[in-house]
């Protein structure tokens, strides 16, 4: 019974963690502008890998492999935000203005 | 399923490549060859050699872009346009094309027990490394010592390949370097003004370090090896130097100790293999190392990768060092 709820659970968390990472794939080619793609493209580092690394640790029991992710999920946390700041501050500082009504034309 | 995987992988490996040809702009072309070894290592790694894909992640998709955008620093970004015909070129890629495929009618169906790949010396190789080395990690075996000649050679090619580059990009005293950087450092200050990575990198830091010794002294009972040590370490230094500046990085690890590290470790490698022939037996033959035969190979295992680390971890520094200090 408990290893049906745990794995109902995973299965819910892996398919948000898929939405969410489509979204992400699907707003990056889709939006209008480069800030707008990153915030897009963001969401996939940050609730994708919460929501799949969590239902993958589900799926593993309470063993080493749990740790490891746990791990790579702290790592990724850490890094994923920071290369996000780290491009959109180096767009800004190249003179990318974000502005709400621009629309880039790719040639 | 992993054949699903496999398909998948290399459907997107053809994409990129055909990214990389067609597209002008040389940043976007080194962004893409990134994806290109990343894509390759997972390709690896599903077919269960996790050393390779190590080894792909952290030179190819790690290493070899920073140095790619080091190069592309000095020239310009853009390729140049082409516009006569090239008859010739197109006939001898379109002629080779057609070989390689021809010849893949020849090459047997993937994991076949009965390909000469796995008839000719591998059975030998997993019988014998219980016996023989008694390590877990069998790739670790033959390639640190039944083919140690052959690793020796690869980092012979590392260590060369560094002398070259030092001396197309010219070697600079230190003294000079940290003036032009410090001068450098003052316009633009490395990332200094970025709080956030400035703040993070350093947490990240020891932890690439730590994890790079690991991969170097856990290679004989898991993926791992001085190869990748070597880059992993290099990587968390090349991110000291990329957040808090070029000075700052050769502060912490002086080029006399990078190239220490190179000729120390080439060295170490080949006395090792010297020493077994002092000691009566080959040259690289650990087995007369320590008295009993198994712990004189984990012996020599341990320093000869330990000589590959320094030597590769070395080699990648003064490259990106020779880069970055024009």
């Amino acid at each position: 019974m408990v290893a049906v709820i745990i794995d109902g659970l995973s299965w819910a968390l892996l398919t948000a963690g898929a939405a969410f990472v489509f979204v992400g794939g699907l707003g990056a080619l889709r939006l209008p502008n480069f800030y707008t793609r990153m915030h897009a493209a963001s969401l996939t580092d940050a609730m994708g890998t919460i929501l799949i690394l969590t239902g993958i640790m589900l799926q593993s029991a309470l063993s080493l492999p749990t740790i490891k992710l746990l791990a790579i999920l702290g790592f990724l946390l850490v890094t994923g935000p920071t290369a996000s700041y780290a491009l959109a501050n180096a767009a800004l500082l190249s003179g990318l203005r974000p502005e709400a009504d621009s629309i880039e034309h790719q040639g | 399923m992993v054949l699903l995987f496999a398909v998948f992988l290399l459907t997107l490996l053809v994409f990129t490549a055909v990214a990389i040809v067609r597209t002008s702009d040389l940043f976007v072309a080194v962004m893409l060859s990134g994806i290109f070894s990343l894509l390759m290592a997972a390709n690896f790694f599903v077919l269960d050699a996790a050393d390779v894909a190590l080894t792909e992640a952290a030179v190819g998709a790690g290493i070899t872009t920073v140095l790619f955008l080091g190069a592309l620093a000095l020239t310009a970004e853009r390729e140049r346009v082409v516009t006569k015909a090239r008859w010739l070129s197109l006939g001898v890629v379109t002629l080779m094309t057609l070989v390689l495929i021809y010849a893949t009618f020849d090459t047997p169906r993937l994991g076949d027990p009965n390909a000469p790949v796995h008839q000719h010396v591998a059975p030998w190789y997993l019988q014998q490394t219980p016996a023989l080395i008694d390590v877990p990690n069998v790739v670790t075996a033959i390639l640190a010592s039944f083919r140690g000649y052959d690793t020796l050679g690869e980092v012979f090619v590392v260590f060369t390949a560094c002398i070259g580059v030092l001396l197309v990009l010219g070697t600079r005293t230190d003294d000079s370097v940290l003036r032009q950087a410090r001068r450098l450092d003052t316009e633009r200050q490395g990332l200094r003004h970025h709080l956030i990575p400035r703040i993070v990198a350093p947490l990240l830091i020891p932890f690439i370090v730590l994890f790079g010794l690991y991969v170097q002294f856990h290679g004989d009972f898991g993926p791992g090896g001085g190869f990748q040590a070597g880059t992993l370490i290099a990587a968390g230094i090349i991110l000291y130097a990329l957040v808090q500046g070029e000075s700052a990085a050769l502060r912490a690890v002086p080029r006399a100790a990078l190239m220490g590290l190179v000729v120390g470790g080439t060295l170490l490698y080949g006395l090792v293999g010297m020493a077994g022939i002092v000691l009566g037996g080959n040259f690289l033959d650990y087995a007369v190392l320590a008295a009993d035969p198994v712990a004189g190979q984990h012996l020599g295992i341990l320093l000869i990768e330990a000589g590959v680390g320094m030597n590769v971890c070395g080699a990648l520094l003064l490259i990106f060092h020779a880069f970055a200090a024009r």
